[in-house]
């Protein structure tokens, strides 16, 4: 398999964001996690045969696409690059973090390796500030057992705020619960309260004074403590790509030059 | 000095790019600025954190290091900006 035009080329900067692929898919759901955490491997196990592979642009790093079918019900599934982190260090990063912030997924699960938890839970809380429909899946569970890790499912998702399931996904254990939280988060009829990181005070009044301006600009459809929190971080790519979806919806865009940029 | 740790143990401050392999401390600060800290705060490394290292390239540079369950390389350059605690004895 090579890099060919379609995988690469220009197309593929339209179709990143477009939600799914499948005319009339009901859900999308990101799969997002720590790199060798199985996160392919669940995809694999979620979606059968039914998957294509694409590149993200212009990258090396692939991105899967496929779909399931679950109690009557289309979910597409997008498998994000692996990465430790969504402040935008690398490509991939960026990628991933975009997605989560303005692809808006219906859900979006993020896998993380039962043998190493801790590791794992700082991607977890960078995702949950970026959006409250989330499930986490605690793969790997089998390995988990074999070095001795027991892990209390139930107290991670009352700390967390956040449907957990635990799975072993080579085995394809853990897999219909996960789908059955996969979709009460998607449909709406389970309501999240994730745990949200709290900063010191100058910060938290710094977002409480940006907050209410970015509602402004964008209104409900992006999370503004989150935009808050990367502006006062000086992060240039969250601009850049802020400034790309306020063009596209035309109405805030005078807006969006004069304010955030100033 | 007499500390509690007894008379023969000392702990001190060195970068982490000069801790002997097979020998583990815990991470005293980040000196990194900027992306570089974000990274390795993403990575794990954290004050308070237990680093071993494991193993040292050929040529000496980068070395590996155990961290947080996971075997991380770090080059001299990266390695220098990490102070860690090492306790003698």
């Amino acid at each position: 398999m090579g890099l060919t035009h379609q995988s690469c080329g220009s197309g593929v900067n339209r179709e990143i964001f477009q939600r799914g692929m499948v005319p009339g898919a009901a859900y999308v759901i990101a799969l997002a996690g720590n790199p060798n955490t199985g996160k392919s491997t669940l995809f694999n196990a979620l979606t059968g045969l039914n998957q294509h592979t694409g590149n993200w642009p212009g990258k090396t790093v692939l991105r899967a696409e496929g779909k399931f079918i679950f109690q009557g019900r289309v979910y597409n599934l997008i498998d994000l690059p692996g990465t430790y982190s969504l402040l935008a260090h690398s490509a991939e990063e960026q990628v991933a973090r975009d997605y989560l912030c303005f692809g808006k997924p219906d859900a979006t699960i993020v896998v993380v390796d039962a043998t190493c938890l801790e590791r794992n839970l700082n991607l977890v809380l960078q995702v949950l500030e970026i959006t409250a429909k989330v499930v986490v899946c605690v793969n790997l569970m089998d390995e988990a057992k074999r070095k001795n890790i027991e892990i209390n499912i139930e107290s991670l998702s009352a700390e967390l705020g956040v449907p957990v399931v635990a799975a072993t996904a080579r085995e394809g254990a853990g897999l219909a619960a996960l789908q059955q939280a996969v979709a009460g988060i998607a449909d709406g009829t389970v309501k999240t309260s994730p745990y949200i990181v709290k900063y010191d005070e100058a910060i938290e009044h710094c977002i409480r004074k940006l907050e209410p301006k970015l509602k402004e600009l964008v209104g409900e459809q992006f999370n503004s403590r989150w935009l808050a929190l990367r502006l006062l971080d000086g992060d240039e790519t969250v601009i850049r790509s802020l400034k790309k979806w306020l063009a596209e919806g035309t109405r805030v865009r005078a807006a969006a030059g004069g304010e955030i940029l100033a | 000095m007499q500390s509690d740790r007894g008379i023969f143990s000392a702990e001190h401050i060195i970068s982490l790019c000069d801790l002997p392999v097979g020998k583990s401390a815990v991470i005293n600060s980040i000196q990194a600025e900027g992306m570089t800290r974000r990274r390795m705060m993403d990575l794990g490394l954290v004050p308070g954190t237990r680093v071993e290292a494991l193993r040292i390239s050929p040529a000496g540079d980068p070395k590996a290091y155990k961290i947080r369950g996971t075997v991380i390389a770090f080059r001299r350059e990266e390695g220098s900006k990490i102070l860690v605690n090492l306790k003698e004895d």
